[in-house]
Order: structure tokens, then sequence, then C-alpha cells
């Protein structure tokens, strides 16, 4: 979340799509229904009617995997209006200051770009590569060389735009982003935008209308989004185009608005910050490749990634560009020195480069994400797996085929509350155990409540919880597991050098204390990824005073500043106080947020020049005296106005240009989202783009997105035609069951509530097949099927999508063959493809080809 | 001491029920055993052991689809037909207002299950000691003398359910059916006396499965007042016990059926 939950309440307008809030986050809907009883919009954009559309003002129906339709055709509404309003009453209804000076809108492009609208190579942008050789499993890669503003360092920008003067098109640079942005989304009318998802005109006309009137100055339209959006082949793009959105109506930084990711479990973001994923380390630092062999080849890739680029022509003139904000001495290597010095501790010297040889290099074109992981497991690249607090017997996509992948190690490890699926795959329904030789090891875990340590919530908040009973049996927290499983990696390399050994002999392990002489202690973890001085163990209050001679430690420089200098641990606060600017929610004494206690990101852009709130009554920040009010700035420099030439910082100090980023270069596959079809759909051309479904084996770039990565999974991965499976499929989670079901379905008073899986679907699909409420039905694609109870019910519409009529199915994924409530062919995954996105490879869970028939 | 009530806005509900956990949780009632009926409804019905459900309905059709959520249990009524009809006094109302219930003093005859105009006590039978006794919410009658507020209550997300003076509550809740206008409705104001489990809904009571004007019938109000006082050992009275009986289970209440 750029936001934080209880900040919802700040919101006149709340677009919930992609996520199923009032289900899946229900104390989200704490906060919805007080901005609702203030008077704020909620609409609710879904493929099917769910408890969140109960809620709402406004119901939106939308084909699933068309988000980028839907987001594209308000991006014209907003632009079309923009460009019919004089500058006068254009400057009344959008915040034009925010839009030009705040944003990358106004920048120029290299001339030598040519959009996916370009006619010689129909939805994809310039620079494509089909099959590219570096990575085998994406359709395609780019050279995004064309895609970067025309004076690299120092872009360009057009004064029509800065000074709001034009009054058509045609005033502004050809290549300024604000007229490509125009060009990329012109053709996403409403019409089409209802012939593609479904939507009717009138519905999404409606949608626009209520959204766009966030757009005025002192007005605030929030998203909500989760896995709806995310869990696409275009997921990344899908969010690309909530941003520009959201930067359009100058939503972002403000309260009530931003771009809010309810993350799945309580701790989602929490381990996303400390490096869960295979492309980052703690505090989103890189992963080093291959080629990097060096710390030196690690800081020259660092500057090419983050260097400083200062915007011309706008109100702001400088850029912080945190990450490499002094030349000299950047950020990033004080962060990245500071790591390896927690990790190996006196071994880290700046003679040996701080160890960074010990860090564990990836290949590049290699995949080491969930999918790419099990695409390794299957064709018997990884012998062994450890598998904690994760099921993916049941949440893995194509299901039946990750668990016939597991049959392909030598070893794995669950740890979890339970026996899962996914430590018994071995006996799930239709295996030979005894062909199987798989050592299974399952060991006890802690729950939450038997064990202490942090949590980050969706509002990067760090909350301890403390132990409430002592585990059950043998069951320890995972820190212990960890602990001891790392002691005993050391024991058993002691004595011996090299490549392997070193690393785990020179490891800096110590994470039992006093207090805690037997077990890990997670104090002392919370510590160490805080950071300290070396050579005193003072604990360090802000990122700011990290060093990269390797006189400081710390295990995630985000968490810098957690502790105070007395060492407490203000993950630990409970201030029930609110001493935010005019009450509006921050409570920055309750517990502790990253980065430094700052509960709304980018609120530098909630001011204007002067460093007044946009919005008086829900001031984030406010310039007053020479000094900042209010949260915690998003750099403590003065207002642009007051600052000194040559000094006036930008707002998104994130950012290497310092503004916020409509046209986004970094994507895999182009600087604006395109909408493509899924991996599986029911339609024979892209509706948007013009291209015809092809019959290439992976996917047809530019009627699918031309760089997703699509799986083979030892030959499970089938994918099915329209003619055979012509039904839309998703899947998804209820209120009364938890991800994979480890902890739900063991428990009988939930099992109550959802006994067992359904399928839901239309009445008129229904009535097609046969099929009445309450019927055992079977759910299939071409990777296998789900017998399910249907759910026949007017909350799914058939649809007409160019023409066609086109039903969708759903079937919750939480369901397995082990524990309480268990059946087969019950998970809803068996249904999923191994396809995902082009960017971060999460699986395509939410779209697929299905069928159904009565049983 | 003022009365106390329990406000439920349907408008809030977000039926993720967490109220239907929280209640088992807190009286310690077991699981019903289930299956799926074509609905996310479940169980199917009130039952010694769920004293309260959620209960879902579609209404209308695309584009003017809603789904709409309300609360199945105990309205603690003033007029309360249960406690009319209870002989041993096992029901009663207490200081607070609500209807409460002393399980040791439960004979098991169920005429409160016939004399509720909302159709929510159950009772329950051990076939081995041939004992039965009725079960219904009874507010958290031990979480509410304590001073805390109904379990249900405590852990309602969206705060569709709040607990308070009963003056209080209503005041809110007529300040908020003003606030939705339209054809919104405070219910539980008067009907059967005044119930202490309010509802502000957004629609006509009778969307919602709520009689329109629930009654504890005269039968019902003869048996309190006049005949139990009569006396216990008498023989007749069993008889006419049994005459009313028959009397109260042909009553055509219309209290919609459960599920779906």
């Amino acid at each position: 979340m750029t936001n934080h939950w209880i900040d919802i309440r700040n919101s006149d307008c709340i677009m919930i799509i992609g996520s199923n809030a009032a289900e899946n986050h229900p104390v989200s809907f704490k906060w919805v229904t007080v901005a609702k009883e203030r008077g704020a919009k909620l609409i609710s954009v879904d493929p099917r009617f769910t408890r969140t559309s109960s809620k709402a003002d406004i119901y939106a129906p939308m084909r699933s995997g068309c988000d980028i339709t839907f987001i594209g055709g308000m991006i014209r509404y907003i632009l079309n209006d923009m460009q019919t309003l004089s500058p006068t009453e254009r400057a009344e209804k959008y915040n034009m200051d925010y839009v030009a000076n705040y944003t990358n809108a106004a920048l120029v492009i290299n001339s030598s770009f040519e959009g996916a609208f370009d006619a010689s190579h129909p939805g994809r942008f310039v620079g494509y590569t089909e099959n590219p050789a570096d990575a085998p499993s994406k359709v395609g890669g780019y050279d995004k060389s064309s895609w970067g503003y025309a004076d690299t360092a120092t872009p360009a920008s057009d004064s029509a735009v800065v000074n709001n003067s034009w009054t058509s098109w045609s005033d502004l640079n050809p290549k300024c982003v604000l007229r490509l942005l125009w060009e990329n989304y012109q053709a996403y009318t409403p019409e089409k935008v209802s012939e593609v998802t479904g939507c009717p005109v009138d519905t999404f006309n409606k949608v626009c209308e209520t959204y766009a009137k966030t757009g005025a100055p002192g007005k605030a339209g929030t998203i909500m989004y989760a896995m709806g959006t995310t869990q696409h082949t275009y997921g990344t793009q899908n969010i690309r185009g909530y941003a520009i959105l959201q930067l359009l109506l100058g939503n972002i930084g403000v309260a009530g608005g931003g771009i809010n990711a309810l993350r799945g479990t309580s701790n989602v973001q929490g381990s996303t910050d400390m490096c869960l994923l295979s492309h980052i380390l703690p505090g989103y630092l890189a992963v080093p490749k291959h080629t990097h062999q060096s710390l030196e080849d690690y800081k020259n890739m660092a500057a090419g990634a983050k260097g400083i680029v200062t915007p011309q022509g706008l109100a702001g003139d400088k850029s912080a560009s945190w990450w490499w904000y002094n030349n000299d001495d950047p950020n990033y290597m004080k962060y990245i020195v500071s790591l390896l010095k927690a990790w190996w501790g006196d071994n880290a010297t700046a003679d040996n480069g701080f160890c960074f040889n010990y860090l564990p290099k990836v290949t590049s074109g290699h995949d080491y994400t969930h999918i790419g992981t099990f695409e390794a497991v299957a064709n018997g690249t990884v012998k062994g797996m450890m598998v904690w607090g994760q099921n993916p017997a049941v949440g893995g996509p194509d299901s039946e085929g990750e668990r016939k992948a597991l049959e392909k190690l030598d070893w794995l490890m669950v740890s979890d509350l339970f026996e899962t699926e996914t430590a018994a795959f071995w006996k799930r329904p239709g295996a030979n155990s005894s062909s199987i030789s798989t050592e299974v090891f399952l060991l006890p875990a802690a729950c939450s409540y038997e064990k202490q340590g942090s949590i980050s919530n969706s509002g990067r908040w760090a909350q301890w919880r403390y132990k409430a009973v002592a585990p059950i049996g043998e069951a320890k927290p995972d820190l212990a597991i960890i602990d001891e499983l790392v002691l005993k990696l050391k024991e058993k390399y002691a004595g011996e050098s090299g490549p392997t050994a070193d690393p785990i002999n020179k490891l800096f392990w110590n994470y039992r204390s006093s207090e805690s002489p037997d077990e890990a202690d997670a104090n002392v973890a919370a510590k160490e990824y805080n950071g300290y001085d070396w050579a005193t163990g003072t604990a360090l209050t802000s990122f700011g005073k990290l060093k990269s001679d390797g006189s400081t430690c710390s295990g995630n420089w985000l968490y810098c500043g957690m502790y105070d200098a007395d060492g407490n641990n203000k993950a630990k606060a409970r201030d029930p106080e609110d001493a935010s600017l005019n009450q509006i929610g921050l409570y920055s004494g309750w517990a502790w947020c990253w980065p430094i206690n700052r509960r709304i990101i980018y609120n530098r852009a909630s001011v204007d020049f002067d460093g007044q709130p946009w919005d008086s009554a829900h001031p984030v920040i406010k310039r007053e005296d020479g000094a900042w009010k209010g949260d915690v700035p998003d750099g403590g420099w003065p207002a642009i106005n007051e600052a000194a030439p040559g000094e006036k910082f930008l707002p998104f100090i994130m950012h290497r240009e310092g503004v916020g980023k409509i046209w986004g270069p970094g994507r895999a596959e182009g600087p604006l989202p395109v909408a493509y079809e899924p991996w599986e759909s029911p339609i024979e051309e892209n509706l948007v783009t013009g291209v015809a479904k092809g019959t290439e084996a992976k996917a047809t770039p530019g009627f699918h997105n031309p760089c997703c990565y699509v799986g083979e999974l030892g030959g499970m991965n089938q994918r099915g035609t329209s003619s055979e499976y012509p039904c839309v499929g998703m899947t998804y989670r209820v209120s009364e069951m938890w991800q994979a079901g480890q902890m739900t379905r063991n428990h009988p008073w939930l099992i109550e509530l959802q006994p067992e899986v359904f399928a839901e679907m239309g009445e008129e699909l229904a009535s097609d097949k046969g099929i009445k409420n309450g019927d055992k039905v079977r759910v299939s694609t071409a990777r296998g099927y789900v017998d399910a109870v249907a759910i026949v019910t007017k909350r799914f519409q058939r649809l007409t999508i160019g023409g066609k009529k086109v039903d969708q199915v759903g079937v919750p994924w939480h369901y397995g063959y082990i524990g309480m409530a268990n059946a087969p062919h019950s998970s809803g995954n068996i249904l999923t493809p191994h396809v995902g996105d082009a960017n971060t490879t999460i699986p395509e869970y939410k779209t697929f080809l299905c069928k159904v028939q009565k049983i | 001491m003022a009365d106390k009530a329990i406000l439920y806005d349907a408008t809030k509900c977000t039926a993720c029920r967490g109220c239907q956990v929280a209640c088992k949780q807190w009286n310690d009632l077991p699981a019903v055993e289930t299956t799926n009926r074509g609905t996310y409804e479940n169980p199917p019905d009130l039952s010694a052991d769920t004293w309260l459900k959620m209960k879902f309905t579609e209404v209308g059709s695309p584009p003017d689809l809603r789904w709409v959520f309300t609360r199945r249990a105990c309205m603690h009524c003033t007029d309360a037909g249960c406690v009319e009809v209870c002989p041993t006094g096992a029901l009663y109302h207490n200081d607070l207002g609500f209807v409460g219930y002393d399980r040791s003093k439960c004979s098991g005859c169920g005429y409160c299950v016939e004399a509720c105009p909302f159709d929510v006590p159950r009772y329950s039978g051990n076939v081995i000691t041939g004992v039965r006794e009725a079960n219904k919410c009874t507010l958290c009658q031990d979480r509410i003398t304590s001073g805390y507020e109904p379990a249900c209550v405590k852990t309602c997300p969206p705060g569709a359910l709040k607990y308070g003076d009963r003056s209080t509550l209503l005041a809110e809740a007529k300040q908020r059916v003003a606030d939705l206008g339209g054809k919104a409705t405070l219910y539980g104001e008067k009907e059967v006396g005044g119930t202490h489990v309010l509802y502000v809904l957004d629609d006509e009571p009778s969307v919602y499965g709520l009689p329109k004007d629930p009654k504890v019938s005269g039968a019902v109000t003869a048996w309190q007042d006049i005949l139990q006082p009569v006396g216990w050992g008498i023989a007749a009275v069993t008889v006419l016990g049994l005459g009313l009986n028959y009397v109260i289970a042909k009553r055509k209440i219309k209290v919609e059926s459960e599920g779906k």
C-alpha cells in the first residue's frame, strides 16, 4: 500500500478492482464503511457479483482478464475530457499542476519510439524479438533502447503541458508522454470497452464519470486491488494501468488516495520486504547476476539503473533519486555493504568486497520464481526442496502437474502446522506411492500465537506480536528451526573450505540471547535488520546513518529506524493517540512503518509548490514557518517555491527523474499497458490490437502478452481451445477459508461454513447444461478436473464479447485431499495453467478456459 | 437499569460471518456437519448448536441485482412469547431488557419454539439421558453482565453490529435511516413491544425475511396470564397444555423458510 488501512476512510471514491475486499480482507471494510458514511462512492469492478459488489454504489461486470481494456478506457475518458475542456475548466476539474510537474506527462520521449498502435507491429512496441535465446521460457523480449527520454540525463518537457496552455493534441510534441498516452488509448472507446469486457456502455461511463471526479484538486480516489489484478500474464501491466490512472487524477501521495495492494496474508508485505522473492535481497536491493563478479560490478549495475535524471522546465528542478542521492558515496552502496556486514560480520572487510562473492548469483535468462522452480523440479534440475508456510500441491498452478513434479525430488522438507497436501503428495488420489522414492521430512511448526516476532501489514506497519501460548508438542517457530538448521550446517562444514563451505562457515550467526539461550530470539533478528553500529552495537535510528565503509550493519535498510536511540523496538509501540494534522488517522505512535515511520509515501505530492495541501481538510503534511508539519515528509527539503534554483526537489524521491511515472519503460512488455488476451482466451481476435489468435506453440505476440512466461511442467501444462473449453474459468478465495486451507480446513467451525468446493455459474449456462442449483458438477480444463457443488446464481452473468456469448465459471482454490475437510479432485488449481506474468512470473490463476458438465 | 440492545445495520453488513464463528467460540457450541447446498449459507438452519446465522438472499436481477444479508438470532422481544409460555422460568427478562436463559431450569417442553414469532429457539435432545433442552442466543449474558459487548458485536469488522443503551442506539438508528433515505426502515422499535436487536434495513422488512407485523398469539398470553397461575399440580393443566400446544402448532406465522 502507498497508504494504509485506516486511510481508506479519507477517500472520496473507492474503486475495488481485482479484489474482493469484503470477503478476503474483511477488516478493510471497517474503513470503507466509514468512508461511505462520509458520502464516498464505492465502485466494484469484478467478473462476478461478490459480497463487495453488494455494498457498492456501482457494480461493473467485466470478463475476467480485461483490466487493461477497462482501465485504458478510463484513461481515455479522462484524457478526452481534459482535451475537450478549456485550459481554465481543465485546471478546475483536474489537478494539472500535479499532472504536469509531479509526473512525467510533460517529458519528451526518444524520437525513434514507435507505439503498439503502429500498423507495422500491431500490439507490440518497437524493438521486439520473438523467442529470445537468453530466456527460453519467454515468448519474446524487447530491445528497449528507444523507450527512454529523448535526453536521457536531462529530459526536456513540453511547455504547453507544463503551462496548461494546450487546446488540442496537435499542440503537443508528438513524443511527449501525455500525447503518446492519448495515442496509446484513443481506441479504447466506451463501445470498445464494452465489446471486449462485456460491461454495459452506460455502466462503464458511470464508473468513468464518478471516478474522474477525484481528479479535482482536493479530492481523493483510491484503488484497492489484490490477486485478481496481479495473477495474469500481464498482471504487472494491470497495476501500471492503475498507476497511470492515479497519477492523471493526482491521487498518489494524498490522504484517501494511492494504489493499495491488499496483501494475501497478514505478512506478505513483510515477506516481500525481507526478500522472499528471487529477484531481490532484503530492502529491494537487486539480486546480483552471474556477470557481477565483484562489488564494483554490482555498483556499476546499480549506477546505471538508479542514477539521477533531471527533468527540465518543471516547477521543481532537482531529483533526489534517493538510491543514488549522493553520487560520491551513494545510498545504494551503503545499504548493500551494511547488509553484507550483517550477514558475514567481521569476515566482511573492504579488502574482500565485504564478502560480496558469498552472495549467490543468478544466471540471466533463468527463472527462479515459483513457476520456474517447479519447471526445474519437473525436469530434474532441482533435487531437494524446503517448503515453509506454503502448500504448492494446492496453491500452485496446474497443481496436479506440480504434485507430479514433486515425485522427481530426492528429498522434500515441509514445515507446517498440519500435514499438508504437499507433504502428502505421495499419497494423493491416483498416485502410485510404491514408485515414489522421495524422502519427506515433515517438521511441526508453531503458529503465530505460539511465537513472538514482527509482521508487516499491507500498510507497511511492522507490528510486534507476542507469544500467547507455548507451541504444542515438538512444534517450533520457523526462526528456531532455521537457526538449528544453520548451526547444524556449520557443524557439518567445519574444517572445510571452498565456494560452498566458506559462505556458511564465515556466516555471522548469533541469534540466541541471554533471555533465550536455547532458541533463536526474534528480538536479536529484529535488531539486526534494523541495524547497529558494528563496533558499539548501538542501534541506528535511520538509514541515513548507514555507511559503506563497513562500520555499520543492517539486515534491511528499509527497517533501519525501527529502533530508537535507547534500543527500544518501535514495532512494539502502542500509542492510541492520533496526533496527525486534522486527525486523518495516521496513528504514528502505533507500531512503526517503513520508511522511517512515513505513513503515506510520496506525501510531498500531496502539497502544492508552496507546501500547502491540495486538500486542506485532509492534510498529510503542511509547510508552516519554514518547517514541515504532519507525517514524516518524503524528503525534508523545503517546498519547491521556498527553495533556491537548483535545489527545488521533485516529490517522487525513489524515482530517477523525481516524478511519478506515467511512462514506465522499465517493464518487460512496454512503457504503457496494452490490452492483451489471457493465455487461454475465449475469442479468436484481440479486439483492441486486431491481432488474431495464432497457432504458435507458446503464445501469439500481440494477441497475448508478447513477453509472458509459458511453462511446460514436464508436459503437464496443456493448453485448451475455446471450441472444447468455451467458458472463462477463474479461481478465488472466500471469507471463511484461508489460502491453501492448512489452517481452515482443519477447523470445524470454518468447515461448517464452507464445507466443500463449489463451482459458481450463471443461470443461462446452468440451464443449457441441465444443471440445477446444488447439483454435483465437473469443471474441466486441458489440465484436469474438479468435482464440485454447483451454485447457480444471478451473480454470474452471461456476457457478450465481440458478439459472442461467453459464460464464466468460478471455483475457490482452498480445498484438497488432506485434513478434516478433504475430497479428491477438489483443488481449484488443478484447473490453472503453468504460465506467468512477463515481469514477475506470477501464475495466471485468474483466467483460463474450462467446461462444465453435470455428473 | 437502562435497557441494552444490539443495533444491526444490514446496509453495512458484508456477511463475512465472523459473528457466526464468534458466537460458537464464546458459547462453546460445536460445529454442525454441513454440505454445500448450492449456497454460501450454512448451517441450513438455527439449531441448539447454532444460535446465530447469516441469511443470504439474492434480490432482483442484473443490472439491479442485490445480495442482501440478514441476521437470524433471538430478537430479545419486550413482549416475548417464549418468556410468556415458559413454564419453568428458564426464559426470563433480564434487568438489561434482554431475554435471558437459565439452562438449569429448562424442562425441554419446547413451547418456546412454537411461541416465537421469529422462529428462533431450538431444542436438542440427548438420546442417552432423554433430557431435552432449549437453546438460543442469550445476548452473551455472561459477557454483558460483566461489562463486555456480546461476542458477535466484538468481532464485527465493518461495524455493522453495535451494542449499547437501547435508547441511544434507537436514536442512532433513526438518524441512519433518515440519512439512507429511500425505502430505508428501522425494524424493532415497536414490533412485539420493541425488540432488543434493532435492524436498519434499506428496504421492506419482508425483503430481509422479517415478518411485517410479528405477533405473539393470544393463546400464548392466556397460558402465562390465566392458566399457569391456577396451579401446576392440576392434571387438567396438562390436558389443557396439550390442547394449547396443538393450537400454537397450527398458528401460521409467516417466517420465511430457512436456506435458499
